[in-house]
């Protein structure tokens, strides 16, 4: 046995190791899957929660540049999203639309008045179907649309000062969304 | 403030971690006792706070302190104590930091329990664990801390630990596993630090044999647990799926097998050592790459906890640094000369050096079939492919055949050589007799059995029969050792679980069946008649409970499997109902409720299902039992002695 047959396991390891490293840069779940990146929002068809008479589509998201927020009252994360979005409809002039995800409806519609409402309208999905054309992986999930309806940001998970600091905020600069939410802090 | 305290608990344990690397590498490699002393000190003291953090976490869960967003996550006012309790391991953070106890729990025991070995030596073990434990404590605290606050939004209720979890085996499952995972990081660490002191002498292997066979004997527990739970909790019946993370612990435990009678060989005869020090090294990488591919996301599983990016890359780099610089080590220091082998075919040496070339296949072929989907995904730019059982069962199988039919002659060897007149002598009779029994006992008891059981059978009694004989022939002679008493019931566990599986495997019924309230089947030999549906309403939950009534060869009982519904998470389970049996197990459990109030049910009879978890469960026995030898108790005073004799040397 001589001494270069000693570095075999490193080797393999090293192998192990590089391929391991290749397939986590994969799957990163919290970045949007390139199939969705600049692609239109899927065109839909749904009731608004409140007002079950009314449909919209995604015609109703176009013209301004929109942040649809995938939650549900099942969820506790989205309570704690939930201060952060009421701070973002008061702050600044970005589009709140709400997907009521896998719900039930007078449980939701309590929720809003109980902790306030921050969604110009809120979509109906209560089988989910829409969430499994959005791919969403669980609630809280939003995803930022420009005035033409293109995805350019997705986010899994809670929106918090920070991801609105460091990721939301300089997008909305870019799109021209005019906003007082001090981000300093 | 309490869980601040937490928190504070664990960054304490962080700088004694820290400490307890410096002091220990530095204090052995200058020889300074004052360093090599304050570091089993400061061993306790890491345990003391990183007990305190555990308990603090595990006070947030039992007070409902949804303030803490882990605690928020995985419980709910709803949740029976218990599973409060059991909570604090349902999830990444905190199964993570019952690890860490557990890690500090093994540094502790090496502190108390090590005090016979060299000082020098023990600081070392000590420094190294020190260093794995400073990894470990800085990617809890800052990847996945489970003291973190939802503050401001402090939610009113929890969203309850996942219904699959609310479970007496997930209480119990994750700590054993654990205590195996990160008990083989004992053995790595007295190999690293054999290889620091370069006395790569039989000495180091006499100290960690009986750490990695207390290590061992915890993951088989572990593992056993965890098939167990997936029997009866999954709904399914099945008890192993090949899934990633199944692999990711069932990796270590091949290779940890491997080890434990590598380093007998070395031990005994100061061969093989070099392959001792890379099994030890091995076994823990094994258990830090199935840390990784649980933690991180890159393999799909149904055990995958949630997944964030950070947390893969530090575990990855992690594990790229002490993986890889004690794998350099090895290949730096490790000695190129071999003993002259002096062994011959038949010889103990010789079957040891097979069972451990079969182990070491068998997990490697693991490892192919669980990282090959990941190769494949990025050679084909993102195509998902997945390696399914079929793989798994084409190659592992005829390995562990092989490997029973090497098991049988193994207690017969002698070290060196054996005559070949004995073996005849002793194990002539034994193969005739495993073959009449093995073929003969099926055809006469049942009326359809595959082959595979009979060659199944036909090895599991070759294995018994030469193990009674060796035990006899031991017994006359009035010699039968505590050791030598655990090597043969673990052994017979191995056959007992080889008798389970095979027969399980191929033996049992299974029917997908429609039946409304009233109407009867037959399934196997016995016949079900099912009463009805009722709901029933649990602490946290609401149900549909089945009613079965069952009559079996005269015996008559009922079994009720429930679909539940959860309240918080809105989760549906199925909690099947089985009447458990030595010889065979009866499973049931609802489907979906389908028109007129008829239901899908799936009835299971599965015969031996039993053995294969009473098979774990004596393998463990065995090991722990072997570790009991007086032999290890006689060496304690032996190493006293010497360290004794080499201080006063010293002066």
């Amino acid at each position: 046995m001589n001494r270069a047959s000693l570095f075999v396991p490193l080797g393999i390891f090293c192998l192990i190791v590089v391929l391991g490293y290749l397939g986590f840069r994969l799957e990163d779940p919290h970045r949007l899957p390139s199939a969705l990146l600049d692609k239109p929002f899927p065109e839909f068809n749904a009731t608004v929660l409140g007002a079950p008479e009314r449909r919209v589509s995604r015609d109703d998201l176009l013209g301004a540049p929109v942040l649809v927020n995938v939650w549900a009252t099942w969820c506790p994360t989205c309570k704690a999203e939930h201060e952060e979005l009421m701070r973002i409809d008061a702050l600044t002039d970005l589009r709140l639309v709400g997907v009521n995800y896998k719900d039930d409806r007078a449980k939701a519609l309590r929720w809003l008045e109980d902790f306030g409402d921050p969604y110009e309208f809120v979509l109906e999905d209560s089988d989910g179907l829409l969430g499994v054309e959005l791919g969403v992986y669980g609630a809280p999930e939003s995803f930022l649309l420009d005035a033409q309806g293109l995805i350019i940001y997705k986010r899994v998970g809670e929106i918090s000062p920070r991801v609105w600091r460091d990721e939301i905020a300089p997008l909305l600069e870019r799109l021209e969304v005019r906003s007082n939410y001090d981000t300093s802090d | 403030m309490i869980v601040e305290l937490g928190h504070l608990a664990l960054v304490i344990s962080l700088g004694f971690a820290a400490l307890i690397a410096v002091f220990g590498l530095v204090g052995a490699q200058r020889n300074q006792v004052g360093l090599m002393n304050a570091t089993s000190t400061l061993v306790s003291g890491q345990f003391v706070f990183i007990a305190l953090s555990f308990g603090v976490l595990t006070y947030a869960f039992l007070i409902d302190d949804f303030s803490v967003a882990y605690v928020a996550n995985n419980s709910n006012t709803l949740l029976p104590w218990q599973y409060k309790f059991s909570a604090v391991w349902g999830a990444h953070e905190g199964s993570f930091l019952l690890w860490i106890l557990i890690m500090a729990g093994w540094s502790l025991a090496v502190a108390v329990k090590g005090r016979d070995l060299p000082q020098a030596f023990q600081a070392r073990v000590l420094g190294v664990m020190g260093i794995l434990n400073v990894g470990f404590l800085a990617f809890l605290l800052f990847t996945s801390n489970p003291f973190e606050r939802l503050v401001p939004m402090t939610p009113a209720e929890g969203a309850d630990l996942n219904p699959l979890l609310q479970d007496f085996g997930l209480i119990v499952h994750p700590p054993m596993l654990y205590m195996g995972y990160v008990g083989f990081s004992v053995a790595f660490a007295f190999a690293v630090a054999a290889l620091l002191s370069g006395r790569l002498d039989a000495a180091w292997a006499r100290w960690s044999r009986p750490w990695a066979n207390v290590a061992w004997a915890f993951l088989t527990l572990g593992i056993a647990l965890g098939s167990w739970w997936a029997y009866y909790e999954l709904g399914w019946g099945g008890w192993w799926f090949w899934d990633p993370v199944e692999n990711a612990s069932f990796m270590p435990w091949l290779a940890g097998t491997a080890l434990i009678h590598s380093l007998a060989v070395s031990e005994k005869r100061g061969t093989f050592k070099s392959w001792t020090l890379l099994l030890a090294i091995t076994t823990f990488s094994l258990s830090l790459l199935g840390a990784f591919i649980v933690r991180s996301g890159v393999l799909t599983s149904v055990h995958a906890f949630a997944v964030d990016p950070t947390r893969g890359l530090f575990i990855l780099i992690f594990l790229a640094m002490v993986v890889g610089s004690s794998l350099t080590l090895y290949a730096l220091r490790t000695a190129t000369i071999s003993a002259k082998a002096s062994y011959t075919l038949a010889s103990r040496e010789a079957f040891l050096l097979l069972n451990n070339i079969l182990l070491i296949i068998s997990m490697a072929f693991v490892l192919l079939g669980t990282l090959y989907p990941l190769a494949y995904e990025l050679a084909t730019d993102g195509a998902k492919i997945s390696v399914g059982v079929p793989y798994f069962n084409a190659g592992f199988v005829p390995i562990m055949l092989f490997l029973a039919a090497a098991l049988g002659v193994a207690p017969v060897l002698n070290w060196k050589r054996t005559p070949a007149s004995r073996l005849i002598g002793n194990l002539g009779w034994v193969a005739g007799l495993s073959v009449v029994l093995g073929v003969g006992l099926p055809l006469v008891l049942a009326d359809a059995v595959g082959w595979q059981v009979l060659v199944t059978l036909v090895l599991a009694f070759w294995i018994l029969g030469s193990h009674a004989a060796d035990f006899v022939r031991r017994a006359r002679k009035g010699s039968l050792p505590v050791a030598y008493l655990g090597m043969q019931i673990a052994h017979l566990g191995f056959a007992v679980t080889l008798i389970g599986v095979a027969i399980t495997s191929v033996l049992s019924v299974e029917r997908d069946l429609r039946m409304a309230p009233g109407e009867s089947t037959e399934v196997g030999s016995v016949s079900v008649r099912f009463v009805g549906v009722a709901r029933v309403s649990g602490p946290n939950y609401l149900a549909d409970q089945g009613e079965f009534v069952m009559v079996e060869s005269g015996r008559r009982y009922t079994l009720r499997p429930e679909k539940r519904s959860y309240l918080a998470r809105q989760s549906v389970m199925t909690e099947a109902a089985i009447d458990p049996g030595l010889f065979r197990d009866v499973y049931i459990s609802l489907g979906e409720p389908l028109e007129a109030g008829a239901w899908a049910v799936r009835v299971q009879v599965k015969p031996f299902v039993r053995w294969i978890w009473l098979g774990g469960l004596l393998m463990a026995f065995g090991g722990v039992l072997a570790v009991m030898d007086s032999r290890y108790r006689r060496l304690k005073v032996r190493q006293a002695r010497t360290t004794a004799a080499v201080a006063a040397e010293g002066t």
